[in-house]
């Protein structure tokens, strides 16, 4: 198709809890320069995903190439956006604080942060809107706010590939729509994203790219391609209701309750 | 009690400079390590090392059979060690919960400990009294020699903080992410676990088993009230600490039969007090206060204005109106009448003859001023 | 054996068993810490009520005690509230300052009496016997049996009348609450119990003991059944087996009792930690074992089923490809594929791995969550 190398391949990646599968046998591929969503029910297994990409979980089996090299060798090349609730938000800390974390990773250990890390971290901060709470303590923010300041620090880790855990979960309107910009400058910049994404709705509407999980690989690859009722009736069990087709024939889904 | 003999022998007199500063050194020490602690949710780990330490120090001796401080301290970190490892695996390889493993590890070292001590109690070289002062600490019993130890120890653990301080930030504020950078957030955690281990071991002689979970806690506890900067935290925490240590070390020296360990532990649980009432943001006091605060002043400009209401719809600034007509508008109708009183002074209300309120002419400029200002929020 | 040794024994037995009945609910419920917290806070009761009475056998200092342990629940819970501080670090705040208001209580003004703090902390079982309980001019027995007899019997009684209660309020407080089982009550309860088994048992045993004895051997029967109510009787008789052993080891060694007992609670978890019928290190390791080749075959059958019919098939299903994808050393896939052609999942033919139908089978059905 084209050939650009692969930001992001993953093959045969398998990961047990307990002797009971979470992840089989993924294989993914995913080119340069798009956004990616990862989209399943509970349970399915995304974030971990994303987690044993990283070689945060230990999987039971499977490989990741970053750029056709592996991962261990380009972390620096990586970002990672966590899931809100996985800090303590009452750390005392401040905003600059969190945001300059980012830049740990390129600082190796002991060595500390200076003036031009501070300048690189205020710089991101501006870009997601959040120059006037640079000194304010973390447990002030809003949810919006908290989200901000984990992409900002992301950024900071100028990376060529980033990784999302939900960053669209419990933020405000005016939020979303900011993280989306960003996103979307990142891709023309070249970045890649991938997103672990929760709200089926939006994903034709963010994202190039889709990826349907359930413990395994449904389907993956371009919206316009992917992104259609058998596939979902796969990843999500039949649990899936749909409103009636849009202007330009796309499908507006609707997830009803229940687990995967 | 007088303060010049105090400081005089603080200097000169040995026993009291070897306590207090051996009091100081494990203030400051503890009370930074336990930073870290507390703020990761391990603030009874203090309880368990401690107590995991005493077969440890009873082994140490056992095994060299010299009671110098290094071997105590190294046994005690030993042991200390090794139960919270214990501690670790068996939460993550079973059921059993954290609070279990816990309490269970520190109840049958500390057990194993006795076993030991008593077992030692019987040998014909048995000095080893020296050895019961790690149970209940015998601050009085400090020798410069621990002390230098003591110093030497913190000191290097100190350091330690010094150099790896943005790693342990990580470690403790989100480890994934550290994890993902490619830091090795597992290292961290041994080096912090290990030098957390050191600084509860020297400090036991002092205070003791059962209080030292007080010195790695409380001091923290106490500095988090004053502030929001993790540097700060530990400065003042260690500030604390040696405030503690110092204090009780000279109290307990000034009265009679008041043993160190527990006089400390008042000290800085004083402290704790103190701040949780009255530091800054967080102070329960200032909170108190504050409140009251806004609610008198949503008082006032509530009354205020129900009466520009009131004024408005007579036309008549100047018309009065009884109290009762004011409570049975107000929401609190028991603080109105105190509330007119406060615009009185103001000079804001006045009241007629007949005991019926009005307006003043200034008291209307400022309710027609509430009023526009309440409009533009909305 | 002596009489003085049949009664020591005896006293173990009854603190055993009316520790370990608390203590099965202060780990399920993840309250253990706090049996730490208020043995060593009811210190300053113990005191107090001591300088009332002036008399270390009066029932005042259960009393107290017990009261002493409440107002530690309680002050933690304040804490807590006031969200000034998390909830590991309230234990850890409010224990110390009571245990050293006791301790400073005890040095300043009853120095000369019997009142040491090392026999709170650490008892000593051999003197119970010398302690006689006097009804009518004839000595029963040691008062520490009867006083401990009748702690447990409290204890139990309190169980079995409370147990449905006790049993929703642990598992399902969210439920407890609507149905108006009030959770916070029985937390009270439990505590005060603890409080009053702890008094009693300081005397002889000391409060670390108490610990050992409320937290291991429920948390022993907690790696051996699910089942409540087998909990509960598990946990008395391997307290009650611990006590016995404990005071035999201590014999033999001429070393303290309750040390002994205590450590002998944590080599029979020990035991349990590894020897247990399905939960045990050991049952665990064989299970993983077994689990391993089965899980491989099946990682295998699924591998090649997902690649059998792609054009990189070629590559996929090719012998040597197995251990660059699937991380397994070539001993282990030789392994692993030796036994999946037992076991008909597949055959070789050359250098490729063709799918059985049997394989196909397996590998659907383990795709099927």
């Amino acid at each position: 198709m084209n050939d650009k190398p692969l930001a992001v391949e993953v093959t045969d990646m398998t990961v047990a809890y307990r002797e009971k599968p979470v992840l089989w046998d993924i294989d993914l591929e995913v080119p340069t320069g798009i956004l990616l969503a990862i989209v399943g029910p509970n349970g399915a297994g995304k974030s971990t995903l994303i987690k044993s990409i990283l070689g945060l979980v230990k999987p039971a089996a499977g490989q990741v190439l970053i750029y056709g090299r592996p991962y261990e060798d380009q972390r620096s090349l990586v970002g990672y956006v966590p899931q809100r609730g996985s800090v303590d938000w009452d750390f005392p800390t401040s905003v600059l604080d969190v945001v300059m974390m980012g830049r740990y990773g390129a600082l190796g250990w002991v060595r500390r942060p200076g003036k031009k890390e501070k300048s690189v971290a205020l710089e991101a901060l501006e870009k997601v809107g959040m120059t006037d709470f640079v000194g304010r303590q973390i447990s002030q923010l809003s949810g919006g706010q908290q989200q901000r300041v984990f992409l900002a620090r992301a950024l900071v880790q100028d990376a060529s590939v980033y990784f999302m855990d939900e960053p669209f979960q419990g933020v405000d309107a005016r939020t979303e729509r900011a993280i989306i910009g960003l996103l979307q400058e990142l891709r023309s910049a070249g970045k890649t994203v991938i997103v672990v994404h929760h709200d089926l709705q939006t994903v034709p509407e963010y994202f190039d790219w889709v990826m349907l999980l359930n413990v395994r690989r449904i389907a993956s690859g371009p919206v316009a391609e992917v992104f259609n009722e058998a596939n979902l009736r796969l990843a999500y069990g039949g649990r899936v209701a749909f409103k009636s087709h849009g202007p330009e024939g796309d499908i507006s889904v609707i997830e009803t309750g229940g687990r995967g | 009690m007088d303060l010049g003999a105090v400081f005089h022998n603080l200097i000169f007199d040995y026993t009291l400079r070897t306590v207090a500063l051996g009091s100081a050194v494990l203030g400051l020490v503890s009370g930074s390590l336990g930073t870290f602690a507390v703020l990761r949710r391990q603030s009874l780990l203090g309880d368990s090392v401690s107590h995991t330490a005493l077969p440890g120090i009873a082994l140490a001796f056992l095994l060299t059979g010299s009671k110098a401080p290094l071997v105590m301290i190294i046994g005690a970190a030993v042991a200390g060690w090794g139960g919270t490892l214990l501690v670790i695996s068996i939460v993550r390889q079973s059921r059993i919960k954290m609070d279990s493993a816990l309490g269970m590890i520190l109840s049958v070292f500390f057990g194993f400990g006795l076993v030991l001590l008593t077992f030692i109690q019987k040998r014909p070289d048995a000095r080893q009294a020296g050895l019961e002062k790690f149970l209940f600490g015998q601050a009085t019993a400090l020798m410069e020699r621990d002390v230098i130890v003591m110093a030497i120890l913190g000191a290097l653990v100190l350091i330690i903080v010094g150099l790896f301080w943005k790693e342990f930030k990580l470690l403790s504020f989100d480890r994934e992410f550290g994890s993902s950078m490619g830091l090795s957030m597992h290292r961290a955690e041994i080096l912090l676990t290990t030098i957390l281990v050191i600084a509860i071991v020297i400090g036991l002689q002092t205070v003791g088993v059962v209080l030292m979970s007080a010195m790695v806690v409380a001091p923290a506890a106490a500095a988090r009230q004053w502030t929001d900067r993790l540097g700060l935290m530990v400065v003042l925490a260690a500030i604390f600490g040696a405030v503690a240590g110092v204090g009780g070390a000279v109290i307990s020296s000034l009265t009679e039969r008041l043993p160190t360990g527990p006089t400390i532990v008042l000290c800085i649980s004083g402290i704790v007090i103190i701040s949780m009432l009255f530091a800054g943001n967080r102070g329960l006091f200032w909170n108190r206060l504050r409140r009251r605060r806004s609610r008198k002043k949503l008082a006032l400009e509530a009354v205020l204005l129900d009466m520009y209401e009131l004024a408005r719809q007579h036309g008549d600034r100047e018309h009065g109106h009884p109290l009762t007509t004011l409570q049975a508008m107000s929401f609190r109708p028991g603080s109105v009448s105190h509330t007119l009183q406060v615009l009185e002074e103001k000079g804001w209300v006045l009241v007629n003859s007949a005991g019926e309120w009005s307006l003043s002419a200034d008291g209307y400029k400022a309710a027609e001023k509430q009023a526009a200002a309440m409009e533009a929020k909305r | 054996m002596s009489s003085a040794q049949i009664e020591i024994q005896l006293i173990a037995v009854v603190v055993a068993a009316a520790c370990a009945l608390p203590g099965v609910f202060l780990v399920l419920r993840r309250t253990a810490m706090m049996s730490d917290a208020i043995s060593h806070a009811i210190l300053f009761g113990i005191v107090i009520a001591f300088f009332v009475t002036e008399d270390l056998t009066s029932p005042f200092l259960v009393v107290a005690a017990t009261l002493t342990g409440v107002l530690t629940v309680s002050l933690v819970e304040l804490l807590n509230r006031s969200r000034l501080v998390k909830e590991d670090a309230a234990i850890g705040l409010v224990f110390p300052v009571l245990f050293s208001i006791g301790v400073i209580l005890v040095s300043r003004y009853a120095g000369d009496i019997h009142l040491d703090t090392d026999a709170v902390l650490l008892g000593e079982l051999a003197f119970a016997p010398f302690d006689r309980f006097e009804l009518f001019g004839y000595d029963i027995g040691p008062r520490s049996l009867y006083l401990m007899g009748g702690i447990m019997l409290i204890n139990l009684a309190f169980i079995i009348f409370f147990f449905k209660e006790l049993k929703l309020a642990t598992f399902d407080a969210g439920l407890a609450a609507a149905l108006g089982f009030t959770p916070w009550m029985i937390h009270y309860a439990l505590m005060s119990l603890v409080s009053v088994t702890a008094v009693g048992a300081f005397n002889a045993v000391g409060s670390i003991l108490v610990v050992a004895l409320m937290i291991a051997p429920p948390a022993t029967a907690y790696l051996i059944t699910d089942k409540l109510s087998r909990m509960i009787t598990l946990s008395v008789v391997i307290g009650v087996i611990s006590a016995i052993a404990g005071y035999w080891v201590a014999h033999w060694l001429d070393v303290s009792i309750a040390g002994s007992m205590a450590s002998l609670t944590g080599i029979v978890f020990l035991l349990a930690f590894l020897l247990a019928p399905e939960r045990g290190m050991v049952a665990i390791a064989r299970r993983r074992f077994r689990q391993k080749w089965e899980f491989a075959q099946t990682m295998l059958a699924i591998h090649l089923f997902s690649h059998e019919d792609q054009p990189e098939a070629d590559r996929e299903c090719r012998f040597d490809h197995m251990d660059e994808h699937m991380r397994w050393n070539e001993d282990f896939s030789e392994k692993v594929v030796g036994r999946a052609e037992e076991n008909d999942i597949l055959r070789r033919e050359g250098e490729y791995l063709r799918l059985t139908d049997h394989g196909r089978d397996l590998a659907r059905t383990a795709m099927i969550k």
